[in-house]
């Protein structure tokens, strides 16, 4: 192996490590911001938010 | 006037600065001099600043103020992110090779500062350890578990990007000396508290344990920054952080200290946006559990 290789491969896997990284946050993201969507849709709020919502109305 | 901020958290003392008796000097057992330096320290450090206006850590024990203000700071920290490893890479691949090592030279760029976060990280959590456990600050926990998996991801790569300089410097993939070794305590130590938090649900419960475990596990970073000067190892001693300056040429320490700038705020941008995370899926839980309840 030359020593470009060396070079490329720690490179690409630390982009790949942390593109994994990013998306594990991100995925994670979506799927707490979906999981809160769905409870508010079924009515299920926090006090604070049902009551600011009342108070707008 | 210090009670009257609603921005405490219940469990965060809310002392009187003017007041002869302390809440918890009452409680505590403890001669009153030596009560009232320990309050005063919780104090300064983590309650209240002297003015008597709530101090930044105070301000960010509400999760909801955490994460508006992440909702505006964000944004700026993905930028700034983006232009610094912009700068930084340019840099690293416009950087001359070194005269021994060549163009592996630039395998450092990437190895060092993810070695430096890797135990930058870890000192992160054993702040948040120890904001669970003197403090009982809410948001400790939550830092500490959302700093874990980035974290072991950061020290993977320093061991792996250190292996793949290795090979062609000194001739083989790892040796067992004490800066690769404790590196590699550390990996597992992340993967340990990793577990442990997945392995126990209620976050009200394996904070403590979670915060005792982490702040033992402290003892391993000193071993790690100072393993190159105790013991014998094939790993060189330290070349940037050092008493005498570095011993770098400046065409290699810039690129280095651009990708470590850029390397430090990746960490704290992942590191809020998991943190986020976190109290979103302790709010889900709590929801959850109220709702349980109103169905009974």
């Amino acid at each position: 192996m030359t020593h470009f290789s060396y070079v490329a491969i720690a490179y690409g896997v630390t982009g790949l490590t942390v593109l994994a990284l990013i998306g594990w946050v991100l995925l994670d993201q979506r799927a707490r911001r979906a999981e809160l969507a769905e409870l508010d849709e079924s009515g299920i709020r926090r006090r604070s938010d049902t009551k600011s919502r009342a108070d707008e109305h | 006037m210090v009670g009257k901020h609603k921005l405490h958290s219940r469990r965060i003392p809310v002392l009187p600065l003017q007041g002869r008796v302390f809440r918890s000097q009452v409680n505590s057992g403890l001669p009153p001099a030596r009560a009232i330096v320990w309050n005063s320290a919780k104090l300064y450090i983590g309650a209240m600043s002297i003015s008597g206006t709530p101090g930044l850590v105070t301000r960010l024990a509400n999760p909801t103020r955490f994460l508006s203000i992440v909702a505006v700071v964000l944004p700026w920290m993905v930028g700034i992110t983006a232009v610094l490893f912009a700068v930084g890479l340019w840099m690293s691949f416009t950087a001359p090779e070194d005269y021994q090592q060549g163009i592996t030279v630039r395998i450092m760029f990437i190895h060092v500062p993810a070695a430096w976060l890797a135990m930058m990280c870890y000192t992160v959590m054993a702040l948040s350890a120890l904001g669970t456990l003197v403090w009982r600050h809410p948001l400790a926990d939550v830092s500490a578990r959302a700093a874990a998996p980035i974290g072991a991801a950061f020290t993977f790569l320093a061991l792996l990007t250190g292996s793949l300089w290795g090979k062609p410097m000194w001739g083989t993939w790892w040796v067992w000396d004490a800066r690769l070794t404790s590196v590699f305590v550390l990996f597992l130590m992340y993967l340990g508290l990793i577990a442990l938090n997945r392995a126990m649900d209620d976050p009200a419960r394996s904070a403590k344990v979670s915060a005792i475990i982490i702040l033992v596990g402290y003892v391993n970073i000193p071993i790690i920054k100072f393993s190159v000067d105790w013991w014998n190892t094939l790993h060189q001693p330290a070349s940037v952080l050092r008493l005498d300056g570095p011993t770098i040429h400046a065409s290699m320490l810039y690129p280095l200290l651009v990708m470590a700038l850029a390397f430090t705020l990746l960490f704290f941008t992942l590191h809020v946006m998991a943190m986020r995370n976190e109290i979103w899926r302790r709010r889900v839980a709590s929801l959850r559990r109220q709702a349980a309840r109103a169905a009974v």
